[in-house]
């Protein structure tokens, strides 16, 4: 029997977007995304928000957008410390373009417990 | 200022309209047009046939031309240019004064470019190549109801192209069976499902039923994913009033998208319902049917670049381009050239992409491109290095062809197209690295190997018909 002849049940998956259908990206993985980000010329922020509301277009920013970053450290730094401020809450990297006035990369980095 | 007589007859066109030492205004709009004229003919005379024809000439000089100015409103053929590899056909570039045309209608543009003209005896061919529209008659038009940046921010998708595909088969299914299909393509993963064209309110489905059903598979797959969801609901139809009122109701039933059929349904009906969009907060959706009967010929009829312009001014946030890899026809710098005419808000002359004219768009809205049409996970990589973050990729046969069904093929490109766009950024070369790429994928994703299984031998290998004359 070849492998496509098995049907599968494919179950309906709660996702968080951009990259919600990959598994968690591992620290080297996540440093990628920053390095890409700050690379275009975008400015890095951190939002994060509880599970239960995580539909909702405005997540709670976590300080201001780093305007102008450079550090990819610093960048990893703020995303580990908004993480521990709330370790329940969803946290995610966004790449603000000033020129398409959108965000040019916006993923999810920590998941919080549902 | 000496009174000019009146002079009957049937004057030489290139005697008022060939003007090789015109210096196009700022404010014309320019064409250029490939010509083939009958043999003999000499290719002054048909470039200022062409002009003439196409702004205030007739075939004989009548009396009421002395009563207007018409050194201020006659079209001009400006430049002739061999086209490369070809010596039976030449480019002719013709300005034309700004107010030749009525503000905010790319229907009152094109009944003049591309009207009578185009049946001439004079011609055996004719193709409008390019239209250089001025900035200032842009700002008459509407264009994109919401365009690229509002879309992304309603729908809440950043960072990648949008996924999506049509709903499958194309006629014949119960609206509720039919809904069924919308539900299990957005739970599995795609942003968007599609209407196909010729779905407008068939006996086997009638678009009321249809839009009900289709509004529930919306809102469920909504709340279970907890991400955004849409389908082009088609409200093309017979008359304006119908197209109207379906597009109310697909608004009651929460659907965030309709779609329009731009060249069957019309330039009137398109700008109106991109007018009618834009004050309920609706996006648009444009398919293309017709167009290859007017832009595949390589001399004759309307280059697609063309007809894109028209449509980025009439009104539409999403236009289908093809996908140069897939089963329909497109070459693909040619593809990229008129992408570009969708999306951005500058396009410098190209001839190596086919873009005749520098293009300023100012502060209209972008387009997202759309590719559709006989594409799998196996092409995802291309398209992502194609297309970009500012395009819809639709796969029908390739979501709904699935062993598994509808959901677990858009799980499996959700997962392709997310590991070529992580990929992407991390500084890979992701058409070189595809296979590698997407076998490390779907390690974790069973839904994506079997999707690699099922399309690994199927390719759409043709030569293209319209090249570019390069």
């Amino acid at each position: 029997m070849s492998k496509t002849s098995i049907v599968g049940d494919y179950q309906t998956a709660r996702t968080l977007e951009t990259f919600g259908f990959l598994p968690k990206l591992t620290q080297d993985e996540v440093y990628d995304q920053i390095a890409y980000l700050i690379a275009q010329g975008w400015t890095p922020a951190i939002e994060h928000e509880h599970p239960s509301r995580s539909a909702d277009y405005y997540w709670t920013m976590w300080k201001l957008p780093m305007f102008g970053e450079q550090s990819l450290e610093t960048v990893v730094a703020e995303l580990d410390a908004c993480h521990r401020a709330y370790p329940d809450h969803h946290v995610r990297l966004i790449g603000y373009d000033a020129y398409t006035q959108s965000q040019g990369v916006c993923f999810v980095v920590y998941e919080g417990r549902a | 200022m000496a009174a000019k007589t009146y002079d009957a007859g049937v004057k030489e066109y290139r005697d008022m309209y060939w003007t090789p030492d015109y210096v196009p205004l700022d404010t014309d709009l320019l064409a250029c047009f490939k010509c083939t004229g009958q043999p003999g003919v000499p290719r002054e005379e048909v470039a200022a046939a062409v002009a003439a024809e196409s702004s205030t000439g007739t075939w004989s000089t009548v009396w009421s031309e002395l009563l207007t100015d018409l050194e201020y409103y006659k079209g001009r053929a400006y430049r002739i240019e061999d086209v490369p590899g070809d010596k039976e056909s030449f480019y002719a570039f013709v300005a034309y004064p700004l107010d030749l045309f009525e503000e905010g209608s790319v229907v009152n543009v094109l009944t003049s470019l591309v009207g009578n003209v185009f049946g001439f005896k004079a011609l055996r061919h004719l193709r409008l190549e390019d239209v250089r529209f001025p900035i200032a008659y842009i700002k008459t038009c509407g264009g994109p109801p919401a365009g690229i940046q509002v879309e992304r921010d309603r729908f809440n998708k950043y960072g990648r192209p949008l996924l999506g595909c049509t709903i499958k088969p194309k006629l014949g299914l119960s609206a509720k069976n039919y809904g069924r299909a919308v539900y299990e393509c957005l739970r599995g993963g795609l942003d968007l499902t599609k209407d196909d064209e010729n779905v407008n309110s068939q006996p086997f489905m009638r678009w009321r039923d249809r839009f009900e059903f289709v509004g529930e598979a919306i809102q469920k797959a909504q709340q279970e994913t907890g991400e955004r969801k849409g389908h082009y609901l088609n409200v093309t139809a017979p008359d304006p009033e119908q197209m109207y009122e379906r597009a109310e109701f697909a608004k009651e039933v929460g659907c965030p998208i309709i779609m329009h059929d731009f060249l069957t349904g019309g330039f009137t009906a398109n700008t109106g319902l991109a007018k009618w969009c834009r004050k309920n907060g609706m996006m648009l959706h444009i398919h293309r049917a017709m167009h290859a009967v007017i832009d595949r010929h390589p001399k004759h009829g309307i280059h697609f670049r063309v007809l894109a312009k028209c449509l980025r001014l009439s009104g539409g946030d999403h236009l289908h381009t093809g996908t140069v890899v897939g089963k329909l026809e497109g070459d693909r710098a040619s593809t990229l050239g008129f992408v570009d005419q969708l999306r951005e808000s500058f396009v410098p002359e190209d001839r190596s992409r086919g873009v005749f004219f520098d293009q300023d768009w100012g502060s209209m809205p972008g387009v997202f491109a759309v590719a559709s049409g006989g594409i799998h996970v196996w092409h995802m990589p291309a398209l992502v290095s194609i297309f970009g973050d500012d395009s819809v990729l639709q796969f029908g046969g390739g979501t709904q062809g699935h062993p598994w069904g509808n959901a677990a093929g858009a799980a499996a490109n959700r997962v392709a197209l997310e590991a070529c766009v992580k990929a992407r950024n991390s500084g890979r070369e992701i058409e070189k690295e595809a296979r590698d790429i997407l076998t490390e994928a779907a390690r974790t994703s069973p839904e994506l190997a079997i999707a690699m299984e099922t399309w690994k031998e199927i390719k759409f290998e043709f030569d293209t018909v319209d090249k570019l004359d390069l």
